[in-house]
């Protein structure tokens, strides 16, 4: 008999080309995702040295961060550099032979959302990208993480990439959400329990049956985040639903290959005695609906709570917090409830799916933003925004004042025009909320759909609870 | 890549915690298609104000630690974004060496592949290099990967510990890509398998 397993180690053992004595490994990689800003210089590297892409046909390549989400951009990306970072990535994936998406296909939207969208996302692969939200593709029980540029270039050399094992990690969610609880709430919560550094080293797998319960669209919200956990990787094991979730999409196995792949991925599971490195335990029933106070992911408290001190932390946290509460612009002791925002940001790849915004509209229907504030719903590819429109989801957030924007990256990470001003004060559904992520001295608070559509109505950080 | 043996040169006390790709590089950087350059910008929100002029406080302003190559960090250095841009940010400011109680995966990860050594210790050492940086231009301490040693200013010795593929790598300067390519072979057969038994990917 065989030791038992986790679900990492049999993925892991999958991929396996090569490994040397001390451990360092060469792993096969399934799944390549390249978007513009992670992968000039990988491609350079290439041409410089007369190499090309070994797998081209396991190679998808959409620009995202770089791009404007404006209605006009079929005129062209007014800023030269982003432009030509663009325009760099339209030729690479020309001239290299990869799958391309470029800014007019209807498809093009953030890489993480378009890769599970069109199916090159599936169980047991390992799927790498030059993006940390790579974790993203862990909620269909394939191994899934960010790399640099130069482990890009190699993956593009060698289509395979040198890597150690991880630790592994449990994190277990058991029992039932309450209502207005959702799946940014636990991933944040589960940060604000471990700590940004809680999960380095590991590969966590989130189980238990809260999880369960999630839709594909809540499981990818979770694995989002495992990287803001300090994990090298988020993974769930693939159900029904997952299976479900992929059947029919164009580059999913049709036919006896999807027989034959039904077959094995139904034994990507942790045994039952899996040996496990650190295990943490989350009753379901303690989540509240939660948002980020500080300028770290791990600044976390539900949103009845208040604005902590700097000496309720301890060590090189004290000082941290005393720089977090200075550039949020918080004073100790006021109410999460009573913080007033300019801005609400819904989108990005941790919560730019079509649920994240039935969400968002269930609570919006029939009402208006509060007055003064800038709103926008930037979706997360074109094809959730085409999904939307049918649903009439875009008229509920039109109705109520928010913009319906073109899909990418946005005011996640503002490398596009869709930037905070200084001092602007965000609800914001992204999942990094570090110092000037949302624009030069912005000032970021992390939520989920549902509670950044509360505070659009309000003005303030919201519960949702209240409006349910 | 270039090799890393050993480095003398002056230390830079950061000591902050959560140090993220954000702050040693932020995003309007990110636009460049080149890995040169960058060393103007690293941690450029700390470093100058709105203005383009810089702020006097900030470390890597003052006279003494202008021409740093050694940055010691606090814990969860690097967190963030997979930017490769923050270690090329590093590299191109002359830093070649990061020492923190611990790293973020993916930065430690790009640390390696450009030629930087990043040294994870425990916190109390970290602060023994802390305080030693925070001596100046004078203190300058010795970084030998061979040996897996840091020497301070004043003589003492703390060791390292480092991954012996990666050291191997750094002290001859070795590319990754080059060392996989030899394993062709392997991966031609690993394709091959696949072929049969996951045919779908
Ligand atoms: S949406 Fe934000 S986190 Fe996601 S890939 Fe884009 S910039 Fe990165």
């Amino acid at each position: 008999m065989t030791a038992p397993k986790t679900l990492y180690d049999k993925i892991w053992d999958a991929h396996l080309v090569h490994e040397a004595e001390d451990g360092t490994s060469l792993l096969y990689i399934d799944r390549h995702l390249v978007h513009e800003v992670t992968s000039p210089q990988a491609f350079e590297g290439l041409r410089m040295a007369g190499r090309t892409v070994r797998a081209p046909d396991k190679t998808i390549a959409v620009p995202d961060h770089n791009v404007p989400t404006t209605l006009d951009r079929a005129n062209g990306i007014k800023n030269e550099e982003s432009r030509i970072q663009v325009e760099a990535l339209d030729r690479n994936a020309k001239d290299f032979g990869i799958h391309y998406y470029p800014v007019s296909d209807l498809r093009q939207g953030i890489v993480h959302i378009v890769g599970p969208e069109n199916g090159w996302t599936l169980p047991g692969m390992t799927v790498v990208c030059g993006d940390s939200h790579t974790a993203t593709h862990g909620a269909f029980g394939a191994l899934a993480h960010g790399i640099g540029t130069s482990e890009v270039e190699h993956v593009l050399a060698t289509q395979t990439l040198i890597q150690s094992k991880s630790k592994n990690m449990k994190v277990e969610i058991t029992g039932e959400l309450r209502p207005g609880v959702t799946a940014k709430d636990i991933t944040l919560s589960v940060i604000g329990r471990t700590g940004t550094a809680g999960g380095t080293g590991h590969v966590i797998e989130y189980c238990g049956e809260a999880i369960r319960e999630l839709s594909m669209e809540g499981r990818m919200t979770v694995c989002n985040m495992a990287i803001e956990g300090g994990a090298r990787a988020g993974l769930i094991a693939p159900d029904e639903k997952t299976f479900e979730y992929i059947k029919g999409r164009s580059h999913a196995p049709k036919g006896a290959q999807w027989e034959a792949a039904m077959e094995w991925w139904k034994t990507l599971f942790s045994d039952e005695d899996a040996h496990w490195d650190k295990v943490i335990t989350i009753r379901g029933e303690d989540i509240a609906p939660v948002v980020t106070w500080g300028t770290s992911p791990e600044d976390v408290l539900p949103i009845d709570a208040v604005v902590p001190a700097p000496e309720d932390f301890q060590g090189g946290k004290v000082e941290a917090a005393k720089r977090s509460l200075d550039y949020m612009g918080l004073q100790p002791g006021t109410k999460l409830s009573d913080v007033e925002i300019d801005t609400v940001f819904i989108g990005s790849c941790t919560n730019g799916r079509i649920e994240d915004l039935r969400a968002a509209a269930a609570v919006l229907k029939g009402k208006k933003i509060k007055a003064g504030l800038r709103a926008m719903v930037v979706p997360g590819s074109g094809l959730v925004r085409a999904q939307a429109e049918e649903e009439g989801l875009a008229d509920i957030f039109q109705e109520a004042g928010f913009e319906w924007r073109l899909a990418g990256c946005s005011m996640c990470l503002a490398m596009n025009p869709d930037q905070l001003a200084p001092g602007e004060r965000c609800a914001s559904t992204s999942n990094r909320n570090f110092e000037g992520r949302q624009g030069y001295k912005g000032r970021t608070h992390l939520m989920s759909p549902a509670m950044a559509a509360a505070a659009a109505v309000t003005g303030k950080l919201t519960d949702v609870r209240e409006m349910m | 890549m270039d090799k890393f043996t050993t480095l003398t040169g002056i230390a830079a006390p950061l000591p902050m915690v959560n140090v993220d790709t954000d702050m040693i590089i932020p995003k309007q950087f990110l636009k460049t298609i080149k890995r040169e350059g960058l060393g103007v910008n690293l941690f450029d929100e700390m470093r100058y104000d709105r203005q383009g002029n810089e702020i006097p406080e900030f470390v890597l302003n003052k006279p003494q630690y202008r021409d740093a190559e050694i940055l010691i960090g606090g814990e969860n250095f690097g967190c963030g974004s997979s930017r490769e841009h923050a270690p090329w940010a590093i590299k191109d400011f002359g830093i070649r060496c990061v020492i923190a109680p611990s790293f973020a995966d993916i930065f430690f990860n790009n640390c390696f592949k450009n030629g930087i050594l990043p040294i994870a210790l425990p916190q109390e050492q970290v602060d023994i290099l802390m305080k030693d940086a925070e001596k100046g231009a004078n203190a300058r301490m010795t970084v030998d990967l061979e040996k897996q040693e840091i020497t301070t200013s004043d003589g003492e010795v703390i060791s390292f510990q480092v991954d012996p593929f990666r050291k191997h790598c750094l002290l001859n300067g070795l590319d990754d890509i080059g060392l996989t390519m030899e394993k062709a072979a392997r991966i031609d057969a690993f394709e091959a398998n696949l072929e049969q038994s996951r045919p779908w990917v």
